[in-house]
């Protein structure tokens, strides 16, 4: 723990001065002013952000998470040639470098909605779902980088495996679940639906903000039968530890393989 | 007194491709090991057992007096220096020194003699992007030297270094050694093999083809240049 804290610390510092990190910092405050430039309230905004947290970030972690643990393999020999486990490298690397990206997401998007709060009223909920969702996002986004990054010697194979997981859960598993729904639309749904939804990160996350952001209504009687559950704080407790489960398995699975692998 | 190296039937696979076919081998404290041998004879997986980065199939190692089993302890007596130094690129020289004392622990003492030897202490405030291949190199020989490791393990280290650089690095070595310092040394360079090593290990197709002084594999080939009694193994072995 020692070891991963300190890791962690120069990790941090690190990755704090990546251009790519400070690019994607600035991206998402320039989106997010130039929503509000456009004439959105602080609640449009929000909505307008959705898709951008739970398509664009989850993105950005897969791909740059992925990549960063390749460029990162001669550093990685050279820290594991020190008296540092590799429980300890491993928790120093993931932490080291989805802290720096939440960061990015929080004051990418949080700087715009502070300089503007004084002109309109600040959705503080909604915001707070949006920047937790996004930084849980990341998390698990990294976290999966880099059970890919490790599961693939290949640079070209991890990268691509990154960008068809992403594919997978931003595209294509909302068609399965519309196949789903279509193939089965005679039999009683709602639970099954739940179910699937809690298999995806991302739809996960997208019909927790759909709910806080009360435009469920748009999903007919799934998201009646969604808001009856996911609405109350028991629906809620179990979406946010469903989301954490989606952290939690990868970082599992990446740390047994990094345990095991011969760099 | 115990071996800094100690493997005994070493084996390692990879997929199909055994890479180390019952590797046995003892270094001697106070001398400096040449390891050579031709490309894929499996010289950096047995840097990289010794190391703890790969994980051997088979046979027993044990580095400074630890048998290697994922416990981390033993490397705090070892130092490394890899053919290609790679240092978090935004972190500055300092920041790196800083990094690797502080995972050592406060009070470790510290050697910062080759530091001040190359002139690296006007770099160590850039950071580590903007040094030059050669700097990089000279850095990552400052590191291998700075926690007074007993036992060294070194692939390639000249290779990037300026004839000046590679100087001052020999003569580090000299005095680690002098100290009773453990160094194994990988090397395609057999003519600084042949100005440092002690003694020899040549390792062909996974196995240890020779080991020991660098005179009696000069003796028992009848040649008078490491050079050509490398040669003369290789064929051997080839045959």
């Amino acid at each position: 723990m020692r070891h991963a804290t300190r890791i962690i610390r120069y990790q941090l510092r690190d990755i704090a001065r990546n251009k790519w990190i400070l690019a994607y910092a600035v991206v998402l405050g320039v989106l997010t002013e130039a929503l509000f430039r456009l004439g959105g309230d602080g609640g449009r905004v929000v909505l307008s952000l959705l898709n951008v947290v739970l398509i664009f970030v989850p993105l950005v972690a897969l791909t740059f998470g992925t990549l960063y643990l390749y460029t990162a393999r001669e550093f990685i020999e050279l820290m594991l040639a020190q008296p540092v486990g590799r429980g300890a490298m491993f928790a120093g690397l993931w932490a080291g470098l989805t802290g720096p990206l939440a960061a990015a997401l929080l004051g990418g998007i949080g700087v715009p909605f502070v300089l503007h709060a004084g002109a309109m009223p600040v959705p503080a909920r909604s915001l707070a779902m949006l920047l937790g969702t996004g930084v849980l996002l990341t998390a698990s986004s990294t976290a999966i980088a880099f059970v890919l990054a490790l599961r693939f010697e290949d640079r070209a194979r991890g990268f691509g495996a990154a960008i068809l997981a992403w594919l997978l859960a931003a595209v294509v598993y909302d068609g399965l679940v519309l196949l789903v729904a279509t193939v089965f639309r005679d039999r009683p749904l709602e639970t099954p639906l739940l179910v699937l939804t809690f298999l995806n990160p991302l739809d996960l996350g997208r019909v927790l903000l759909l709910l806080d952001l009360d435009v469920a209504a748009l999903m007919g009687y799934t998201g009646a039968v969604f808001h009856h559950f996911l609405g109350g704080p028991l629906g809620l407790a179990v979406a946010g530890a469903a989301l954490l489960a989606w952290i939690a398995g990868p970082l599992a699975a990446g740390g047994r393989r990094f345990a095991r692998k011969d760099f | 007194m115990t071996s800094p190296i100690e493997a005994r039937n070493l084996t390692k696979r990879f997929g199909r491709l055994e890479v180390l076919r019952g590797v046995t081998l003892a270094l001697a404290p106070g001398r400096i090991t040449g390891l050579v041998g031709p490309n894929a004879a499996g010289k950096s997986t047995l840097i990289k057992s010794v190391l703890g980065l790969v994980k051997p199939d088979g046979g027993s190692l044990h580095v400074l007096g630890h048998r290697v089993n994922g416990d981390e302890r033993y490397r705090r007596g070892l130092g490394y220096m890899p053919q290609l130094a790679a240092f978090p690129e935004n972190l500055t020289g300092a920041e790196v020194l800083e990094m690797l004392a502080d995972l050592r622990g406060p009070g470790t003492p510290q050697d910062r003699s080759l530091l001040s030897a190359f002139g690296l202490e006007d770099q160590l405030g850039k950071p580590v992007r903007t040094l030059s291949g050669g700097t990089r190199q000279k850095l990552s020989a400052a590191v291998a030297f700075l926690f007074t490791p007993r036992l060294l393990i070194l692939d390639e280290p000249t290779a990037g270094l300026d004839p000046v650089a590679a100087g001052i690095f020999k003569a580090k070595l000299a005095e680690r050694r002098a100290a009773g310092a453990a160094v194994l040394l990988a090397s395609h360079t057999l003519s600084e093999l042949e100005e440092l090593a002690d003694d020899l290990v040549f390792l062909l197709e996974g196995q240890v083809r020779f080991q020991g002084p660098v005179a009696d594999l000069l003796a028992q080939t009848g040649e008078q240049r490491l050079e050509r009694a490398v040669a003369a193994l290789m064929t051997e072995g080839g045959r």
